[in-house]
């Protein structure tokens, strides 16, 4: 079973939904990173989505597109990303690390490479926002043969005959896209997420993140309540924007926002 | 290597997934692939629908103006001393480039498809009034995503826009040309998916895009094939485009790939040289990777981020380039050259002398190119340069490395 797979069995056993927060890589600078993620975990979340910044983010707004700039003029790479995640494993081997991003910095790399380096690092889960299954014969069973978790978007203009392909191909579990949209847009409806969510729950047995669209604690708890888990980006991402030039201050707030989320998801349970 | 390239070979490209060889494909968000699926389903009805292709030749014809002209270059083939230069005259098409052959298809497509809201990246503006133009004629509304430093660079087209009632979005992020003109209007379109049709202004995106530009840009190369046997009852030996994203290029070599006899050059933007690594050159100087869709040959640093460019003409100041040229690249059917900035403004004078024709930045890198070419071949062969859009655009640009205020 994977770490991602292990965790939320075990959330699910217990009644709870997961809190998945998600922050570029290398914002404000590369060396801060790995700081920031203890900082989430010890704020209660269970899987962190680590997004690998990119020039050309086509599915993000202003926000996770400025990370992206930040991240990369402090020199992240998709090395340097890997080398941030084995620091992490240093001090903590429970929590799981999805990376999340767009495909051409995997390819530049090769894939063979990227996945030996991936899995040597202690990433869990690969999420490439521009590869859909369709062109992802020859890609995706390089993760999973050794054990990575190919994590797929579903969005509300998926079919169900595509819904059943895309998580023929995922494993861990499937990431619903709350809105058409890109990132940071605040316009999630519950009750449609809800209901295609139910849908969605038919269709596979796979647990559901739900993202896009989550920013605090009633907006996690209302989609906590219909989902698996929820994942949290862009309220994330814009925090570090504005606390950049101080990191204790920062962490101050990441905890800030991250403590009601977790304790209002776990309101749910009782 | 070169293989021969047969009817059948051609019929089944790309394959039911966009694939040209090694590249193409769709590459998108999740949100996008049912629009996209929609899209070519019902693009591969349509492209066999008698009144379909009797709408899009009859827009052609009344409305463009085709065909456009074959013109012999006398005197500047007097000048070269080479083979006999030939100019398919792209330029004199209604509103000016090759641009709107594919806006008029595009924007049949979304009448037929529903779709009351248009969406288009430009560069050098050319593509955004083509399809401003087909909007305003159609009653769309109409969105235009355009690099600040293309604002800059192309006001007049700029102003051409807004008068044609389109709304022109002035796009602030990454290198602020076209490359991220097309990341903003994927993000709109994702977000206006339902009433959306996103017009593609070259062949690249995500598949069934390079197909259907490709296809509605091939009227160029149908044209000269035929001018070229009424005038002169063979067919060139060579043909020469400037190639952006390679939409004129496709479109006037299409026609001609089963023709063994007939050589193919892309000319790409040298810039200020291949080797000072300032330039747009992806197939001369670059590698495969991903970007807006599809995999093709991309300007990329080692670590797999999209390089910016640089071109003196914002037409071909673009990372990547359509697949289908990656394919005839790999395969060795097309010869993709480069030519630089000063090279390009030389050519543009020298038309503009020679023949009294002002091509645009982005076709004078064609002249370039094809008047060295000439020189070199026989005086009894001939050459075809694809002049893909008029320079009136372009005055201020070179009014200014003159250093004069206008
Ligand atoms: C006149 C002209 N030629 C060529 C191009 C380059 O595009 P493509 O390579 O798709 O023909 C442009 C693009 O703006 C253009 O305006």
């Amino acid at each position: 079973m994977s770490r991602i797979e292990g965790v939320l069995q075990t959330l699910k056993g217990q009644g709870r939904k997961a809190l998945i927060p998600f922050i570029t890589a290398g914002d404000p600078h590369p060396d801060e990173t790995v700081g920031l993620m203890h900082t989430m975990v010890d704020a209660g979340v269970d899987i962190i989505e680590l997004g690998v910044p990119f020039s050309d983010p086509m599915a993000d707004g202003p926000v996770i597109q400025l990370a992206c700039e930040r991240a990369l003029k402090q020199g992240t790479s998709l090395r340097r990303v890997l080398a941030m995640v084995s620091e992490f494993r240093k001090t903590n081997d429970t929590t799981p690390v999805v990376l999340m991003g767009y495909l051409n910095p995997i390819e530049a790399m090769g894939y063979e490479a990227f996945a030996d380096a991936a899995v040597n690092a202690g990433v869990d889960g690969i999420l490439t926002v521009d590869l859909p299954p369709e062109e992802a014969d020859d890609i995706a069973p390089l993760f999973s043969h050794r054990g990575l978790d190919p994590i797929f978007l579903l969005a509300p203009t998926t079919t169900d005959e595509r819904i059943r392909a895309i998580a023929g191909h995922s494993s861990g579990y499937v990431y619903y896209v709350s809105f058409k949209g890109v990132t940071g847009a605040a316009k999630i409806n519950v009750d449609e997420v809800a209901e295609k969510v139910a849908h969605i729950h038919e269709l596979t047995a796979l647990p559901v993140g739900v993202g896009f669209g989550i920013r605090d604690a009633e907006t996690a708890a209302a989609v906590g309540r219909v989902s698996d888990g929820v994942i949290v980006g862009s309220v994330l991402v814009d925090t570090i924007a504005r606390n950049q030039a101080d990191i204790d201050a920062l962490k101050r707030a990441l905890t800030d926002l991250l403590n009601p989320m977790r304790e209002a998801l776990d309101g749910l349970a009782s | 290597m070169s293989v021969k390239l047969t009817e059948e070979m051609l019929a089944a490209l790309p394959d039911a997934r966009g694939h040209f060889g090694a590249f193409g494909g769709r590459f998108v968000s999740e949100t996008l692939m049912d629009s996209l699926m929609t899209l070519e389903q019902e693009y591969m009805r349509l492209k066999k629908d008698p009144e379909f292709q009797a709408a899009f030749d009859k827009d052609l014809a009344d409305y463009v103006g085709r065909p456009s002209p074959l013109y012999f270059a006398e005197r500047l083939t007097r000048e070269t001393g080479g083979a006999q230069i030939w100019l398919k005259r792209e330029d004199l098409n209604h509103t000016g480039a090759h641009k709107v052959n594919n806006t008029i298809g595009q924007a049949l497509l979304a009448s037929f498809l529903g779709k009351t809201r248009i969406i288009a990246e430009t560069g050098a503006g050319q593509h955004g009034v083509a399809t401003a133009t087909v909007c305003a004629r159609l009653g769309l509304e109409c969105h235009v995503f355009m690099g600040a430093d293309d604002v800059q660079r192309q006001s007049l087209n700029v102003y051409r826009m807004k008068l044609l009632g389109a709304q022109v979005h002035s796009v602030e992020s990454g290198s602020r040309t076209l490359k991220d003109a097309m990341n903003d209007a994927m993000r709109d379109w994702v977000t206006n998916v339902d009433d959306t049709f996103y017009i593609i202004g070259t062949v690249a995106g995500p598949h069934p895009y390079p197909l259907l530009v490709r296809d509605f840009q091939s009227v160029i190369g149908r044209e000269t094939r035929r001018q070229s046997l009424e005038k002169t009852g063979k067919l060139p030996d060579a043909l020469v485009a400037c190639v952006g994203g390679g939409s004129n290029a496709i479109g006037m070599f299409y026609p001609f790939l089963t023709d063994e006899s007939v050589q193919l050059y892309g000319v790409e933007a040298g810039g200020h040289g291949i080797d000072t690594g300032e330039h747009a050159a992806p197939l001369c100087a670059g590698r495969p990777g991903v970007l807006h869709g599809n995999r093709t040959y991309l300007m990329e640093d080692d670590n797999g981020q999209i390089a910016s460019t640089h071109s003196v003409s914002a037409g071909l100041d673009y990372p990547g380039v359509g697949p289908e040229h990656s394919w005839l690249k790999d395969i060795g059917r097309g010869n993709y050259v480069s030519v630089t900035d000063d090279e390009a403004l030389e050519a543009f004078r020298m038309l503009t002398l020679v023949e009294g024709i002002m091509p645009a930045l982005e076709s004078a890198h064609a002249v370039a190119y094809a008047v060295k070419l000439a020189a070199k071949m026989d005086k009894d062969q001939m050459v075809v340069i694809n002049i893909s859009g008029r320079g009136d655009k372009d005055i201020h640009t070179v009014a200014q490395l003159d250093g004069i205020e206008l």
